[in-house]
């Protein structure tokens, strides 16, 4: 094989980008995470959920949520060709020890995981009154608990549901997209834990992502569009009937 | 010069606005934190504490990193792509101290029906069993092997 000059210039320097991201080794020794190289979202394919509640329980493990509280959380729906708008939906305990068994009948069942939506144009970062919380350079909307006085207006502003008060901490708290995972190069606690990949963490900034292709190739869509929050959590098979 | 004559209590006012402000900015100099407004109207160093907050799920590189038997084993089988933890729960721990802390093997029975268990809420290519039918209550590792489950891919046991 003959490399001319020109070829070894603009191999050399990939190989050596490839080679350092070999040498990064056990993503538990990241430490160079770069907060701008990086725009987090999460890809939620409904038809693979199978409302195990696996992604509940590996959340509520991970980050110490309450019991009866909710970073994520797994809806059922119960949906009429009739009564499409008004659809019965159930989770217990917010899914968290799955669903009781549903019977066949003439109505459509599917399982809606829900959660923080790490919205670009945030309702819930743009009322709070002392900046406790944020949209961070890398798209992950945090909360700063030292900060926080507890006042819960971003819960009310909240169009997703997606915050609650911290029962013993008294200031609001909600899905981190597991940051102090992410920036290890680890994926979050649900999306580790979910046996069908019906979750997917997804970095828009990364090229090489394959949400790339599958939201060219897919019928994606947010949840509450008309809200204009900007929401990264895509969902793949949304039916019309979910709120 | 008459123009000032009478305005030396407007120049004590104005001291006072002057001292006010200084306070003001001293305060504030104190009070507010040195990386807010870093990044933005919000306190930068919030993002390296959250940052910081430890992991439980040790993810699966790090298990395949020692089990690389059981690596072998699932990725012949329909398992292939369900991570370690989704099944055997956090294991950080025992990933940073392997000998000392030994996770406990799950109940199959338990286990598996989560995820198994026939309900027409499901995706109907799930594969679904009626646990009582199926196997009359006896765990499923008494004849599947959960690593690579399939009767016919030479999961049986």
């Amino acid at each position: 094989m003959n490399i001319s000059r020109r070829q070894m210039l603009v191999l050399l320097p990939a190989a050596a980008v490839a080679w350092k991201s070999v040498l990064a080794g056990t993503p538990e020794d990241a430490p160079n995470y770069s907060m701008s190289d990086h725009w987090w979202g999460m890809l939620i394919d409904i038809p693979k959920c199978i409302g195990c509640g696996n992604c509940v329980r590996a959340c509520a493990a991970e980050n110490d949520v309450p019991d009866g509280y909710f970073r994520t959380w797994v809806e059922r729906y119960h949906v009429s060709d009739e009564n499409m708008t008004n659809p019965e939906v159930i989770s217990p305990d917010g899914g968290k020890e799955g669903f009781p068994v549903a019977q066949e009948d003439d109505r459509k069942y599917f399982f809606v995981p829900k959660m923080c939506n790490h919205c670009v144009d945030s309702p819930c970062t743009q009322v709070c009154p002392v900046g406790a919380t944020f949209v961070a350079p890398d798209g992950v909307v945090l909360i700063d608990p030292k900060y926080c006085l507890g006042c819960a207006y971003c819960v009310q502003a909240c169009p997703y549901g997606c915050r609650y008060i911290h029962p013993r901490k008294e200031v609001a708290d909600k899905c981190t997209l597991c940051y102090h995972r992410i920036v290890k190069g680890l994926t979050t606690a649900c999306c580790e834990a979910c046996p069908t990949g019906a979750r997917q963490l997804v970095d828009l900034k990364n090229p090489k992502d394959p949400i790339h292709e599958f939201l060219k190739t897919h019928s994606v869509q947010v949840l509450k569009p008309q809200m204009a929050t900007g929401a990264k959590a895509f969902y793949n098979g949304l039916d019309g009937s979910v709120r | 010069m008459s123009v000032f004559k009478d305005a030396g209590h407007l120049f004590r006012f104005a001291g006072l606005f002057v001292l006010a402000f200084v306070v003001f900015l001293v305060v504030r100099h104190f009070v507010v934190p040195k990386s807010f407004g870093q990044y933005g109207h919000y306190r930068g160093a919030a993002i390296g504490e959250i940052a910081a907050r430890p992991v439980k799920f040790a993810g699966h590189e790090a298990c395949e990193s020692c089990h690389t038997d059981v690596v072998d084993v699932k990725k012949a089988g329909k398992h292939a792509h369900v991570n370690c933890e989704a099944c055997h729960g956090p294991q950080a721990q025992h990933a940073d101290d392997p000998t000392g802390v030994k996770p406990p093997l799950p109940d199959t029975a338990v286990l598996c029906a989560r995820c198994h268990t026939a309900s027409a809420a499901k995706p109907k290519g799930f594969p679904q069993v009626v646990p009582e039918d199926h196997s009359t209550g006896l765990p499923c590792n008494t004849c599947h092997k959960p690593h690579n489950p399939g009767m016919d891919a030479g999961g049986a046991k």
